[in-house]
């Protein structure tokens, strides 16, 4: 069993000619909080989605739990996976969209069920009252029968992590979770993460919240141009960037 | 300092209104010009169709309820329901694969479109009861090898009844993909993500997640195919396939009773749609959860 949940070695993405992701080297120990910074454009959303190969890569190593994503090695040949397999590797890592992508037509509670019933197999009952106790964690158990359209975007976000967490997974991907929200519902959401941190919880985190990246990641990975340019803990990064580019990116941000 | 003036201005203020005033709505000088109007059809219409005895509405109610027209209406309604569950699911099928990454599959699907939608129906109906003419023996096996796997005489396997299905579900198969199509593209890109990060295959993606909600944009444009289509089984009285339109006319050719025969099919025809619509109304309501909320 390998030491890292996350472990990415050279890893490239290019959509024809363009180069998205030129080579990124990056770790995340097991209940590490990790979060990536970057201006937009770098390339962290898209390292993001291949965690869970929501986006192929073209090259390198990537691996969750010391096993690859999408695919099967056999010697110095990486064989993708079948739909199925690809599928039961992704149940196990949540992710939390920017634009949260709940389903419009269920409910809250609907939401968070589906996929332990449908793809874990779980009984409805015992999913269901699973599902209460998430709703309650991230404080919406009032709102369980409300559809995602009656819900504001900090609720609706928080539903999302619940329906995340319903898969219990081993590791939860955050794509910009506060960045489509209105600034007074930024707060409730990032208070579920935290939440989330203290349970012990591998997280990588993409997003331009710094004060939360400061305050609760244990290391910030910050992303420019397709790679990791520095990777350290809150203090040392925000305090002393070694990098002109770091540097540069943080006097605009902070 | 700004308050006191703030304060001062408001003081000089006439008496703000109380509340529970009246509204007095616009009073239309000439809204009943419309209504005469409308009356004055409606009367000439009672005259003219309903009071005219060469309507001959007594003889209409007579074959209204009559066993061969009651035989031809089950005809067209099975048919209709029979073609419109075809072609719903052949759209299905034709929408998924036009929308495949794998050029040869869309390519064909939209081949299939293109043909389907560019013949006309009754056309296509005939071709499929002609069949015969082009190729004596159905047979399935594999091609230019003689390997044949089975063979029928076409005449025994394409009967009046298999080419009106055959014509009026693969036209409609056509028409449902583009519906199709466009429902599943209305329904946001990051719906399918996010099942697919739990865990979910496409296809079960597509059955649980996409569908059901591209099913609010399918049902309008289902349920006019699905009234259109039962006037379109209509046409297969060219092939001689027993409907109700056959039916009456092959009544009418006998008694010379014409204009009753076909009103009776009319009136059949609307009592169906009518029907038909209520139940569009119920499905439409049923897929709009989560969506008709959205007003407030």
């Amino acid at each position: 069993m390998s030491a890292f949940m996350v472990e990415a070695l050279d890893v490239r993405k290019s959509i024809s000619n363009l180069d998205i992701l030129r080579g990124v080297d990056f770790t995340v120990a097991r209940g590490e909080v990790v979060s990536l910074i970057g201006p937009s454009g770098s390339g962290k959303s898209t390292f993001l989605r291949c965690i869970n190969h929501l986006t192929k890569i073209t090259g390198g190593y990537l691996s969750v739990d010391g096993e690859l994503v999408g695919y099967r090695r056999e010697g110095d040949k990486l064989y993708e996976l079948g739909e199925r397999e690809t599928a039961a590797k992704r149940a196990e890592i949540g992710m939390v969209f920017q634009r949260f992508n709940l389903f419009a037509h269920k409910t809250a509670i609907e939401n968070i069920i589906e996929a332990p019933v449908q793809v874990k197999g779980e009984k409805r009952k015992a999913a269901t009252e699973h599902a209460r106790g998430l709703l309650d964690k991230v404080g919406l158990a009032h709102k369980a029968d409300a559809y995602p359209s009656e819900l504001s975007g900090g609720q609706q976000q928080r539903i999302a992590i619940a329906r995340a967490l319903a898969m219990r997974p081993k590791l939860m991907l955050f794509d910009e979770p506060t960045s489509a929200l209105d600034p007074e519902l930024v707060g409730e959401v990032l208070e579920v993460m935290r939440g989330l941190v203290a349970d012990g919880m591998t997280m990588i985190v993409v997003t331009h919240e710094m004060n939360f990246a400061r305050d609760v990641c244990d290391r910030v990975a910050f992303m420019d141009e397709g790679r990791i340019v520095e990777c350290t803990t809150p203090a040392e990064l925000f305090d002393s960037p070694k990098t002109e580019r770091a540097r540069n990116f943080l006097s605009h941000v902070l | 300092m700004s308050n006191t003036k703030v304060g001062a201005v408001a003081d000089e203020r006439p008496e703000p209104p109380t509340a529970g005033l009246t509204i007095v709505p616009r009073s239309g000088r000439f809204r009943w010009v419309p209504v005469v109007i409308v009356l004055f059809l409606a009367a000439m219409l009672t005259e003219s169709v309903l009071l005219n005895p060469r309507f001959e509405w007594p003889l209409v109610a007579s074959y209204f309820f009559s066993p061969a027209i009651l035989h031809g209406l089950a005809t067209t309604v099975w048919l209709t329901v029979l073609c419109m569950t075809l072609g719903i699911a052949l759209g299905i099928v034709i929408a998924v694969s036009r929308m495949s990454d794998i050029p040869i599959v869309s390519g064909f699907a939209r081949l299939y479109i293109w043909f389907f939608r560019g013949t006309p129906i009754l056309v296509q109906l005939i071709f499929w009861y002609n069949l015969a003419a082009l190729f004596p023996e159905l047979g399935f096996g594999i091609p230019f090898t003689g390997i044949t796997f089975f063979q029928a005489n076409t005449n025994h396997i394409v009967t009046p009844v298999t080419a009106a299905i055959l014509g009026l579900a693969l036209n409609e198969g056509a028409y449902m993909a583009e519906i199709v199509r466009a429902g599943i593209s209305s329904v946001d890109d990051g719906q399918n993500e996010a099942a697919r990060a739990l865990g979910m295959t496409r296809l079960k993606a597509m059955r649980r997640i996409i569908l059901p909600q591209a099913m609010r944009v399918i049902i309008p444009p289902t349920g006019n195919e699905t009234i259109g289509m039962l006037k379109m089984t209509s046409l297969v009285s060219v092939i001689a396939l027993s409907d109700l339109l056959y039916t009456a006319q092959s009544i009418y050719s006998r008694t010379f009773e014409t204009i009753p025969l076909l009103l009776v099919c009319c009136c059949w025809y609307l009592l169906l749609t009518s029907v038909l619509s209520v139940i569009q109304g119920r499905i439409e309501a049923h897929y709009g959860r989560g969506i008709v909320r959205a007003g407030g």
